[in-house]
Formats: structure tokens, C-alpha cells, sequence
């Protein structure tokens, strides 16, 4: 199965990280989207995914080239705009096994694909939404997207009169059990939020901040690069440990809390600018209000609550994926037709 | 109190109509009418005579102006008649403009202080005092007005002779398990009963008389037939929007899914139904679902299909199956929400931008609802692409008699899938490469093990492989592989049904217009002019239609819309033949009834 030489490392299930690459990248030269395709490859790879049972979604704009860059194992679906977690919901449904990846950029999703957002996250979608935020429709060469912050300006000189939409902030009040902001310019605590996230079973909703190198990291915009780092306030260290049978859970020194997950998972979280506890929901919208009025972008696990049950369960679903049942499971006998047309006389 | 029936006003030496007539019904919606309907529609049903109903109801809650129009017919003849024997007026605000429509002869049958038996000489005037009877019957004066309408089922049960223990029965159908309620309908439909025995002389205009013609049939809507197909389908994934007329297909399925769709060991679920935020994102699950391997569908109806468009097209492009379901009513924009029409022809046709082209299944009868319904689900992953069942308000939400479906032994079709095992043996697989030369090809499931087969659908231009591609060879080499697939479809969808009389001039129609074509062609043969009917059942065109086309000398397209939408697709795919079409159209939001067809055309015929 492993196409790498072989003294590359390999991981439980045996597979390199060459396992989860996917096509090369089209995207500009240090676009940040490349840098989050990378650390989903590393978090896969560390996570022990089953790539296989990996599906990947997208709308439309740069983001949502990326499932294409990651796990080439897995089953990619580049749909139309704005309109991803439709497709997300459908096949989660279809196949309760899959792990789900939706990538969306910040028009994607708080634009044109609002309402798909808005109830995919209140659905709970089993499913990671990784939105790609750059403030900036890239594709189409430049225009402001509904997260640019009021009063920043395009490279072209035009002023965003309009005040932005937070997805983090919304994502909390819909009732989504694991929120988080990243920097792609901050790989460590990405790729420690990322692997949390394969063993959430719900919606993550993962807010990164991702600059625009072409049409949005200039002096005057809040999403540049420069301006990112300057204002990034990583709120902890996050360790996180996937869930074993056999080995016994290292918990760092120094956690100032620990979330257990369903499967037995663990993420040690360690405070560092702030006393934060990423379990209080209306602490977290507070936080995250202030933070955002003084201009900092608070990064890290916002919020997290992993006891809410997925659609599937909601549902009540059988555990057998829907798409594998047989004639057998789902046609009803003549003996039930026959009642029906009796009942109809 | 001294109510009797006036002379009847037939000319001398009319015959009575036995099971050959229409009552219409006009009443308030929200006042319980439909159940009253209902059951003098069973009654009479019950009795072995052949009856349809068409409930003419507004996009309200309560307090409009509703219709409602049962036709008995000997002959079997189901569609709207144009004219009614009988008229049942119980509603102030429409009475006198009913009165103003009504046939020559009817009987009205009326609500005593409405006053209408001044207003036309021509019509025989039964005034009902139906408070005074109500308050003597129904013991909770909170119920009368939902009682009210049961006394008018009595009195046309007198005056038409229908058996009152069929009411009763009847009664006791409708309200299955309600015995205080059937209990309080019986009552009120026998207090009217009884005092049209006392106060009404026999009338010889209509009758009913016991026959056999009903044995063994079942009354059913067609979103019940659909939501029944679909269950036997074996769907596992339904995402749907709530619209009119086509919520209660699903909200069926939902009944049927409760009681026949749990697994058996664990109660759980074998079908995942989800109400979505709009149709988009219904277009969006089904196609979703289809793509993962599940049997998939939504159920909507013209402002739903215009929402679901875009994605309709990305299902045509990628290649992923779900069953739309489209029960249409009267356009454009909201139109009239609660009326029929066929106005979905070319929209379901070609739905979405660039090329595309659509399977479409229209059934014409109940049992046609069940066994498309059932079909389409294969058609879908045989196909790989969204079938479209279009239906309409009339076939979907109207009362129909049918003969009991048939249990579809036919083992169901996946389609061209490839396992884990297969997909490991395939050489140089493509997920668009079209290995049998029918324009299908092999797909593979997300989730299935072995690290072959995977793929990345997409969108945007791609080439056998799934990969993106924006060179011309592969754009040309998927769109016409996929016009290939769409020919394939013609050896695989419904093939039409002749009713031929031994004509070379053809009428041509489908879906919800065939009991009104068939009645139209009786008349027409009767008045000398012999016709062919094709009733159409699906897109693409089979080859019957192809020789039907070519054969005729005329072909009298017949559509329940404005612009001769089926006439268009004929005009397109037949250029040679354009001149042969004529359409015979009716579009005013009403069932189309024998009459208009029979006029139309023997207005063409006088040209």
C-alpha cells in the first residue's frame, strides 16, 4: 500500500504519510490554503485515518479546490457554490462510516452557502467544516467576502463599509459542539485542533484564517499575513491524544483541563494568555466578542461540548451504513402490500 | 316546514341518469367539508359504481370558498365533467354565483336562509334547514359546524337512493378509530337521511343503483401510490421541503416508513428522512445519497424543481442517481398553488443550464404511480443521473379508483457498481470511461476498501479518468457519451399505450389528461371521427413513438398548459413531421374534462 521508500515511518495502520497526499497543488505560490492542506495530511497520517473511508467535499472558490491537494484514498466531491453541506449531509447519511471533510472558503460559506451552514451545524452533521478565511473572493480575482472586517481595505483601494459575519461566534449560538480558530501561519496548534477533531463525531466548525497572497496581504488588510501574526492570540496548548486500548493516556503537566471524548480520546488543553474554558459556551461568545472589538483574532479551541449526538443518531439510523442494506432489508413483503391495498378498499 | 321538490324540469321523456352524473360541493374550507366528501364519494363507491372526486380547494387554512365534485359513471369515465346534475350549496359567499353557473335542471340542494330558490327558474330548489337539524342531532354545540356538513350527505343519500348502511360504513372508514366522532357523523348524516324521508318527494333526474363495477378496487391518491412505489423501492435517504402539492407524498412515506421501515431486531431505522432548510439542499442530499450508494429521493413540486436546478444539472454532469418526484401545479411563479397543471413538461425536460437532457416517467393512473415510482429507483442507478416522475395536483392529491397494486417481484436494479473484489480485477478502470459503448459506465462507492477506486467528482470539466480537464476533446467526449446514455434510456423507460380506434389521425397525451382523452375519443368515434391514442409514458421518445409520429397524418398533441410545451419536445426531436402536431391545450387551473378536448378538436377538424 505504501508508495514511500521503505524507511519512511509508517503509522498504526501501517500507512506512510505518502499515503495521504493527494494531487499537486494549483493554488498560488504561499497561498495559506496549502499550508492547511498539509497539516490535514500530517493529522490524518498521525490519527491513523482509514483513507478510504474518507470523503471530502467542497463548494466553489479556491478553498474548495483543496480536497483535491489531501488523501487521495479518499472519495472527493467538488460541488457548486455555496451549496457543500447539502452533499455532506447526503452521503453522511447515506454511509455513517465515512469520515467527512467539507472544505469551504469564507464567501462559500457566509455568503452564498449561509443557510447551508447555518443547518448544517444545527443538524450536527457528522463532519469537519474547515473554512478557508481570507476575507476575499480569490477565484474571481478579488472582491470582499462578508468576513472582511469593517474598514479594511482591497488592494485595489476599495473600503469595506460593512461589518463582518464571525463564523466562530455563530457556530456557538447554532449549538455546535467544537469550535475552533486557527492561523494557517500556526501549524502546530492547527495540527493538534485538526487530530481532536477526526475523534469529534459531530460538526467542528474550524474558523482558519488563511491570507490571501495574491489579492489580500497588503499593509491595509486585517487578513495579511503580517497583520495575522502581529494579532494572533493562541489562548493554549493543545495536546491531543488519540483514544488506545493499550497504552496508557500521558496527560501533560501543566493541563489546566482535560475533555474526554465518546471513543475514549483525549485533548489536554493548556491555558497561556488567559484562564479560558473552552467548556463554558457563554464564556466563550464573551471572549470571543472582546477579542474581536479589540482587533485580536483569539485562536485555539473556542468551544467544546462532545456529548451531542450526531443526525445519525438523532435519527436513529441502524448502524449498518443505509447505502450497504440489501432488497431484503428494505422491501417490504407481499403480505404488507396486501394489508396496505386492504386498509385502501 | 314544508320543502318539496318542484316539477322536474328535464324536458318530458328524459331519461333518468343511473350512476351517470356530478354533484358539486361548495362549501368553507376548514369547516370539515373534505370528510363529508369523502364519505358520500365512499358511499357511493361502495355501491359498485365507479366515482372520482376533485377536491377545488384555495391556498388557505380556513374560511375560503372550496369545491368539491364527485362524478359516478356508469362507464367508468373519471375525469371532470364540465357539467353537474347536482349542486350542494352550503357556502353564502359563492352560492349566488354558483347559481349563476350551474346547468340547466340541476338539483340544488342549499342551506335554507341562503334564499336562492328566486334567482333562476330553470333549476329544482331543495332548501335545508341544516342549523335546526344539526342542533337536534349533535348534543356539543362546539361541534356543530363541524357536523353540519355530514346532514347534507344524508339528504343526497335520500334523494340519490344510496344505501344509508354505506354511509355508515363509510363513516366509520374515514374516521377510522374515532368512535365518538363516527359516532356524532352518523347521527348527524342520519338526521338529514330522515328528514329528507319525511319532507322530499322522489326525484327522477339521478339515481344510484347497486352494481358490481367497484369489487376488489381501492380508492387512493397518487402521492400515496408514489409513497408506496418508493417504499417497496427500498429508499434509504429522503431529503425534502415542504410545498404544495407534493408534501403529502413524502409525509405518507413518513406513515408508511413508521410501520414498515425499522429493522426488526434493534426498532432502529432503514431510512434516514430529513426535512431540509429549502429545495436546494434537498437536490443537494439526494444527489449526495445516490453518489454514496443509497436509493434516494425528494418530492416537490415547479417552484421547488426552478431551486433544485442547479444541482439537477451537476447530477446530470457527475453522474450521480436520485428520484425527483415532481407533482406539479399551476405556473408560472406561485401561480395557483392548489390547482393542476402540466406546465413542468419542458422545465423537467431540460432542467438546469448548458446541455442537458432528463429521463422523465409520467404515469397516468394509479397503479402507474406505484410501479413508476418503484421503477424510477432503478432507472436512477442504472442510469446514474436524477430521474424525474412527474405527476401532477389532479393525479397526486385527487381520490381515485384503482385496481390493488401488484406486488413488484422484479428484483431491484444497482446499476454498473464495482466492489471491492471487482474493482481490484479492473484494468485501467476510469470512473467516466464508457467500457460497454451504452454510455454507462462503472462506478464505485465511497467507504469501499482495498485502496482502488477511489475518484473526485466534480463539477467542472473532467475527463474519463476524473480528472479535471478543460481540454476540448474530453469536454466532447463526456457530453456525447452522456447523449449516448440518454439513446440507451430509450430501450429502458415505459413504453406508450395505444388505445387505437383505426384511424390515421393520432391524439397524443400523458399523464393526468388520459380518463378525459379516452371519454373525448368515445365522443368523437360516436360523432364519426375515429382517432389513435398514444398515451405517452416517458422521455426519451421510444421507438413507438418514433413509427406513431411518422405514421400519422395529424397528431392532436393534448397538454394542460398554455405554450404546447409536449408539443414543443415533439416540434424539436420530429422537425420533419413539426406541421403534424396540433395542440389541444387547457390551462385554467381545473382538471381537464372530455368537452374542451372534443370541442378543440373538432374545431380543427373544421379548418
Amino acid at each position: 500500500m505504501t508508495t514511500a521508500t521503505p524507511s519512511a515511518p509508517t503509522n498504526k495502520l501501517g500507512f506512510t504519510k505518502q499515503d495521504y497526499v493527494g494531487s499537486k497543488s494549483t493554488l498560488c505560490a504561499g497561498c495559506g490554503h496549502d499550508a492547511i492542506t498539509a497539516q490535514i495530511i500530517n493529522a490524518a497520517f498521525e490519527s491513523n485515518i482509514e483513507g478510504h473511508l474518507v470523503t471530502k467535499y467542497s463548494g466553489i472558490g479556491c478553498s474548495s479546490k483543496t480536497p483535491a491537494y489531501f488523501i487521495n484514498q479518499g472519495w472527493g466531491f467538488n460541488s457548486v457554490h455555496g451549496r457543500m453541506p447539502a452533499i455532506a449531509t447526503g452521503a453522511s447519511l447515506a454511509n455513517r462510516n465515512l469520515i467527512n471533510i467539507g472544505v469551504s472558503g469564507d464567501g462559500d460559506s457566509m455568503s452564498i452557502g449561509m443557510g447551508q451552514f447555518v443547518h448544517a451545524v444545527r443538524r450536527n452533521i457528522p463532519m469537519i467544516y474547515i473554512i478557508e478565511d481570507n476575507g476575499v473572493y480569490g477565484l474571481t480575482k478579488g472582491q470582499f467576502s462578508a468576513t472582511a472586517d469593517k474598514g479594511s481595505f482591497l488592494k485595489s483601494g476599495a473600503k469595506n463599509d460593512l461589518p463582518p459575519i464571525d463564523p466562530c461566534t455563530l457556530a456557538i449560538e447554532l449549538g455546535c459542539g467544537f469550535v475552533a480558530r486557527c492561523f494557517s501561519g500556526n501549524p502546530k496548534q492547527l495540527n493538534a485542533i485538526l487530530k481532536s477533531a477526526f475523534a469529534y463525531e459531530g460538526t467542528v466548525v474550524l474558523d482558519i484564517i488563511s491570507p490571501c497572497v495574491t489579492f489580500n496581504n497588503h499593509d491595509a488588510s486585517t487578513r495579511s499575513y503580517k497583520h495575522v501574526k502581529d494579532h494572533d492570540f493562541p489562548l493554549h496548548d493543545l495536546g491531543f491524544i488519540q483514544y488506545s486500548e493499550v497504552e496508557e493516556v500521558d496527560i501533560s503537566a501543566g493541563a489546566t483541563e482535560v475533555v474526554t471524548f465518546p471513543d475514549g480520546s483525549k485533548v489536554a488543553i493548556k491555558a497561556i494568555h488567559q484562564d479560558y474554558d473552552p467548556t463554558d459556551r457563554f464564556g466563550a461568545m464573551k471572549a470571543i466578542h472582546e477579542s474581536m472589538a479589540k482587533g485580536e483574532f483569539l485562536t485555539g479551541l473556542l468551544y467544546i461540548n462532545p456529548t451531542q449526538p450526531p443526525l445519525p443518531e438523532v435519527l436513529n439510523l441502524v448502524d449498518q451504513p443505509l447505502a450497504t442494506l440489501t432488497e431484503a432489508q428494505v422491501k417490504p413483503s407481499p403480505a404488507v402490500l396486501e394489508e396496505i391495498m386492504q386498509s385502501l378498499m | 316546514m314544508t320543502a318539496s321538490l318542484a316539477a322536474p324540469s328535464t324536458p318530458m321523456g328524459a331519461k333518468t341518469r343511473i350512476n351517470d352524473f356530478s354533484i358539486q360541493v361548495a362549501t368553507v374550507n376548514g369547516s370539515g367539508s373534505q370528510t363529508a366528501n369523502t364519505v358520500l364519494l365512499r358511499a357511493i363507491f361502495q355501491m359498485g359504481v365507479f366515482v372520482s372526486g376533485k377536491n377545488l380547494f384555495p391556498s388557505n387554512i380556513a374560511g375560503l370558498p372550496t369545491w368539491f365534485t364527485i362524478r359516478a359513471s356508469a362507464k367508468g369515465y373519471v375525469a371532470r365533467k364540465a357539467s353537474n346534475e347536482m349542486l350542494i350549496l352550503m357556502n353564502a359567499e359563492t352560492a349566488k354565483e354558483d347559481i349563476a353557473k350551474s346547468d340547466p335542471g340541476a338539483l340544488v340542494i342549499y342551506d335554507e336562509p341562503l334564499q336562492l330558490d328566486k334567482l333562476r327558474a330553470d333549476l329544482s330548489y331543495i332548501p335545508v334547514p341544516f342549523q335546526k337539524l344539526v342542533t337536534a342531532s349533535c348534543p356539543e354545540p362546539k361541534l356543530h359546524k363541524l357536523v353540519k356538513n355530514m346532514i347534507y350527505v344524508g339528504v343526497a343519500a335520500r334523494l340519490l337512493s344510496v344505501d344509508m348502511e354505506e354511509v355508515k360504513k363509510a363513516i366509520t372508514k374515514q374516521l377510522k378509530g374515532k368512535a365518538k366522532a363516527i359516532e356524532i357523523n352518523q347521527a348527524a348524516a342520519m338526521a338529514g337521511y330522515d328528514w329528507a324521508m319525511e319532507n322530499l318527494q322522489d326525484q327522477d333526474h339521478i339515481k344510484v343503483v347497486r352494481d358490481n363495477k367497484t369489487n376488489g378496487l381501492i380508492i387512493v391518491d397518487g402521492n400515496e401510490a408514489c409513497a408506496l412505489g418508493a417504499l417497496f423501492a427500498g429508499v434509504t435517504v429522503v431529503g425534502w421541503y415542504p410545498i404544495t402539492p407534493a408534501s403529502s407524498l413524502v409525509e405518507t412515506f413518513i406513515d408508511y416508513a413508521e410501520e414498515y421501515r425499522k429493522d426488526p431486531a434493534t426498532g432502529k431505522s432503514t431510512v434516514a428522512i430529513v426535512q431540509m432548510e429549502d429545495e436546494l439542499a434537498s437536490a443537494g442530499v439526494v444527489l449526495a445519497a445516490g453518489w454514496a450508494g443509497a436509493r434516494s429521493m425528494t418530492s416537490t413540486a415547479g417552484p421547488g424543481v426552478s431551486l433544485m436546478s442547479e444541482f439537477i444539472g451537476l447530477g446530470y454532469y457527475v453522474e450521480a442517481p436520485g428520484v425527483f418526484f415532481n407533482v406539479a401545479r399551476t405556473g408560472p411563479s406561485t401561480g395557483l398553488p392548489t390547482r393542476t397543471q402540466q406546465s413542468d413538461v419542458e422545465l423537467c425536460a431540460k432542467c438546469s443550464h448548458g446541455d442537458t437532457q432528463h429521463i422523465n416517467l409520467y404515469p397516468g393512473n394509479m397503479e402507474e404511480c406505484f410501479q413508476f415510482a418503484y421503477d424510477a429507483f432503478d432507472l436512477a442507478e442504472r442510469f446514474q443521473t436524477p430521474i424525474f416522475v412527474v405527476t401532477d395536483l389532479d393525479l397526486g392529491m385527487q381520490n381515485w379508483s384503482s385496481k390493488p397494486f401488484a406486488y413488484p417481484a422484479k428484483p431491484y436494479d444497482r446499476g454498473k457498481v464495482l466492489n471491492q473484489q471487482q474493482l481490484a480485477e479492473a484494468k485501467d478502470w476510469g470512473r467516466y470511461k464508457d467500457v460497454d459503448g451504452d454510455g454507462i459506465c462503472y462506478r464505485s462507492l465511497p467507504g469501499t476498501a482495498g485502496g482502488k477506486g477511489s475518484y473526485f467528482t466534480r463539477g467542472s470539466g473532467h475527463n474519463a479518468y476524473a480528472q479535471y480537464s478543460e481540454k476540448p476533446e474530453d469536454y466532447v467526449e463526456v457530453v456525447d457519451r452522456l447523449r449516448r446514455k440518454y439513446e440507451t434510456a430509450k430501450t429502458h423507460v415505459p413504453t406508450p399505450v395505444f388505445r387505437n380506434l383505426g384511424s390515421p389521425k393520432g391524439v397524443l397525451a400523458f399523464g393526468s389528461s388520459d380518463p378525459a382523452v379516452v371519454e373525448a375519443q368515445d365522443i368523437l368515434a360516436e360523432a364519426g371521427l375515429k382517432t389513435d391514442y398514444l398515451r405517452l409514458r416517458a422521455l426519451p421518445f421510444t421507438a413507438e413513438v418514433d413509427a406513431f409520429v411518422k405514421e400519422k397524418q395529424v397528431v392532436y398533441v393534448v397538454e394542460q398548459n398554455r405554450d404546447g410545451q409536449m408539443t414543443n419536445l415533439f416540434r424539436e426531436t420530429y422537425p420533419e413531421h413539426a406541421t403534424k402536431f396540433k395542440s389541444v391545450l387547457h390551462y385554467n387551473g381545473h382538471a381537464i374534462d372530455a368537452k374542451c378536448i372534443v370541442d378543440k378538436i373538432t374545431a380543427f377538424e373544421q379548418k
